[in-house]
């Protein structure tokens, strides 16, 4: 099937390119030739379409308990045909659970990550169109927030916040700031001494329109890769941030990283609680880890044709 | 009074922790207007920075520009950046060499064409992207409304180079520099995209700086050929004068180079021996002497001077021990 689906898109982007169409076109028609390409694409579709239809695909109410199933304190009974990946402590469907989950999931590393990247191409598109004592003033800046870890900075921020899934994201988003910002300028830097700049210069193309018009786009796809691979370690970010009680989220609305640190405690009586979570997260963050960097391979243009 | 008037150029690079390169010196030539002029010499000779130095191009750190470039009797080298910006496009215009890497590649071409007329014929939308159109039309691509539709990457080398000529003329400058415009394209490509030039300089009036280590390319176009080596001037005679009689022996040996249809066969080129870094500084004597046929005692001696050529009018020379006319006319018979 996937064949199929790949060949398909082969030919679509083939057809496209014909009809017009830009780096990006090039680069998916490259894309689509990879196997990790295609096996990320096929989890981050997966992933994206649970989370989007998730109220049609679950069987179950997400909070819905079903008690009659618990045969006594302590027991969590195991997939059946009914609940296919069993109950948890509370008696609550777990397959519903990791359907809603993954919507949390979803809009916690898509908010997070294009809060990061936004916050970061401000930054960076002022570091590198400007220069000078800008460009100095922000890199610094940026440096400073580079030599603190990820996770305890993010844990600082979400604490200064207070308890909430809006503070999980901005912590995350706020992260991830410098990344993007330091790879949009250092790109910039190196595209205003491309050909094409110089060309523009020699028509009298004003600095402003040079910078913004012609620089800046021809900067982005580094910083486009770079949103793909933040989308995977922003749900883990947010993951371990729930794990450690950080969210805040009501803890009936299911979450993957909460779910995970309100199942450990079932580690050896009901390990399936823990594993489900554990692989959804893990499947997830691959496939747009694999994504991202077969990406990353097909706009190389070192590898084009 | 001529177009340019490039006087007494220098160009000097400084880095910190490196010695000062001396790229361009004692460079002189002028440009009347519609004249069409040749700067020739091999890889590394200063042409590029010369170039770039009258499209005030330079990084303004670290290149020191001397002397004096005169456009239509404005001073250059002074110029405050708007004004150049200003001049830039619509006065004076430059064609680089590779045209695979001087368009913007995620920008369609339309786009690059208009923003051209945009700027400097404060045109409207509408009616530059069909001024676009019929741009592209005249520097012979063929259906324009589609092509201005795509990107650089869906164009092959020699249409490209086209798109960028016709963006360069799109404001009909007084002066282009076509700095080796056909170096990166197949040969025969080559011979249609000078052709190109040459018709569209003649139909609009445009004065051309072809700037080319290729005399061959001289030949079919320039009305006078200033031959650089190391930085400096070493030559300058009309086309025909060049060509007839060359007296310095640098030049003598690019000609030599140069595949001739009157060659016998299988007749054997001369090249130049050695590369063009085999030099001395111009401080110790004459660049090419490490190269030199002709070299004699006093060419380490001391830097000679370019002068006019006691045997020929209208004919200037910096060497020592220049070639014999008459033995040349030997040689020719
Ligand atoms: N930015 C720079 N910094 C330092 N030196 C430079 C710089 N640009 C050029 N040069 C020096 O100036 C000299 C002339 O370079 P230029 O590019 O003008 O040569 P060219 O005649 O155009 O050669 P080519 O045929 O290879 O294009 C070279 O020796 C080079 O080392
Ligand atoms: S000055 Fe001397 S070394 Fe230089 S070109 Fe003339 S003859 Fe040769
Ligand atoms: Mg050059």
């Amino acid at each position: 099937m996937s064949l199929q689906v790949a060949e398909s898109a082969i030919q679509q982007a083939e057809h496209a390119d014909e009809a017009g169409g830009g780096l990006w076109r090039e680069a998916f028609r490259r894309l689509v030739r990879k196997p990790a390409a295609i096996i990320g694409a096929i989890f981050v579709a997966i992933f994206v379409i649970v989370a989007v239809f998730a109220p049609l695909i679950a069987p179950y109410s997400p909070t819905a308990t079903d008690l009659s199933q618990i045969k006594g304190p302590g027991h969590i009974p195991g997939p059946s045909s009914t609940h296919w990946l069993g109950l948890d402590d509370l008696g609550r469907d777990v397959f519903s659970r990791m359907i809603y989950g993954a919507r949390q999931s979803l809009v916690v590393g898509v908010v997070s990550m294009a809060f990061g990247m936004v916050g970061g191409i401000i930054l960076g598109l002022l570091a590198g169109g400007l220069g000078g004592w800008v460009d100095a003033t922000i890199m610094r800046f940026v440096d400073m927030m580079l030599a603190i870890p990820g996770l305890l900075f993010a844990i600082g921020i979400a604490a200064m916040l207070g308890q909430s899934l809006v503070s999980v994201m901005i912590a995350i988003g706020v992260v991830n700031i410098p990344v993007f910002a330091r790879l949009l300028r250092g790109q910039m830097l190196a595209q205003r001494e491309a050909d094409y700049a110089l060309a523009a210069k020699s028509l009298g193309v004003k600095r402003s329109r040079i910078i913004l018009g012609h620089v800046f786009p021809n900067s982005l796809s580094p910083v486009i890769v770079q949103g793909t691979l933040t989308l995977a370690t922003a749900i883990i970010e947010a993951a371990g941030l729930a794990f450690l009680g950080l969210s805040g989220a009501d803890p009936a609305i299911p979450e993957w990283g909460r779910m995970l640190a309100d199942t450990q405690k079932f580690l050896t009586s009901a390990p399936q609680l823990v594993f489900y979570p554990g692989i959804a997260i893990v499947l997830s963050a691959l496939g747009f880890t694999l994504l991202g960097e077969s990406l990353r391979e097909a706009l190389d243009p070192k590898n084009r044709r | 009074m001529s177009l340019l008037d490039v006087r007494d150029l220098s160009i000097v690079f400084s880095r910190r922790g490196r010695r000062d390169v001396r790229a361009v010196d004692e460079v002189t030539f002028s440009v009347a207007a519609g004249e069409t002029v040749g700067l020739v010499g091999e890889s590394g000779c200063g042409k590029s920075v010369t170039s770039l130095a009258i499209m005030g191009l330079l990084p303004k750190r670290g290149a020191a520009v001397g002397g004096s470039i005169k456009f239509d009797g404005t001073e250059l080298t002074s110029l405050p950046a708007d004004k150049m910006r200003g001049l830039r496009g619509r006065d004076i215009a430059m064609v680089f060499q590779d045209p695979m890497t001087s368009l913007n590649p995620v920008i369609p071409i339309g786009l690059q064409v208009t923003e051209v007329l945009r700027r400097h014929r404060d045109m409207d939308a509408a009616a530059a992207s069909k001024e676009a159109a019929s741009l592209l039309e005249r520097v012979g691509i063929p259906d324009p409304a589609r092509r201005l539709k795509e990107y650089p990457h869906q164009l092959s080398g020699g249409m490209r180079q086209r798109a960028l000529i016709a963006m360069a003329l799109a404001c009909k400058p007084r002066l282009l520099i076509a700095d080796e415009p056909t170096t990166a394209l197949d040969v025969t490509i080559q011979a249609q995209i000078l052709e190109l030039l040459k018709e569209l300089v003649v139909d609009s009036g445009t004065a051309l700086v072809m700037i080319t280590h290729d005399l061959g390319v001289v030949a079919g176009m320039c009305d006078s050929v200033h031959v650089m080596y190391s930085g400096r001037i070493v030559e300058r005679a009309s086309r025909w004068e060049l060509f007839e009689a060359p007296r310095h022996p640098y030049t003598a040996g690019l000609l030599a180079s140069v595949p001739r249809l009157d060659q016998a066969r299988g007749e054997k080129l001369e090249p130049i021996p050695g590369s063009p870094r085999d030099t001395i500084p111009w401080t110790q004597g004459c660049a090419f002497a490490p190269r030199c046929r002709n070299r004699i005692e006093s060419c380490t001696q001391g830097a000679p001077e370019l002068v006019a050529d006691k045997l020929r009018p209208d004919h200037d020379l910096r060497c020592f021990n220049p070639i014999d006319v008459a033995e040349q006319e030997a040689v020719t018979l």
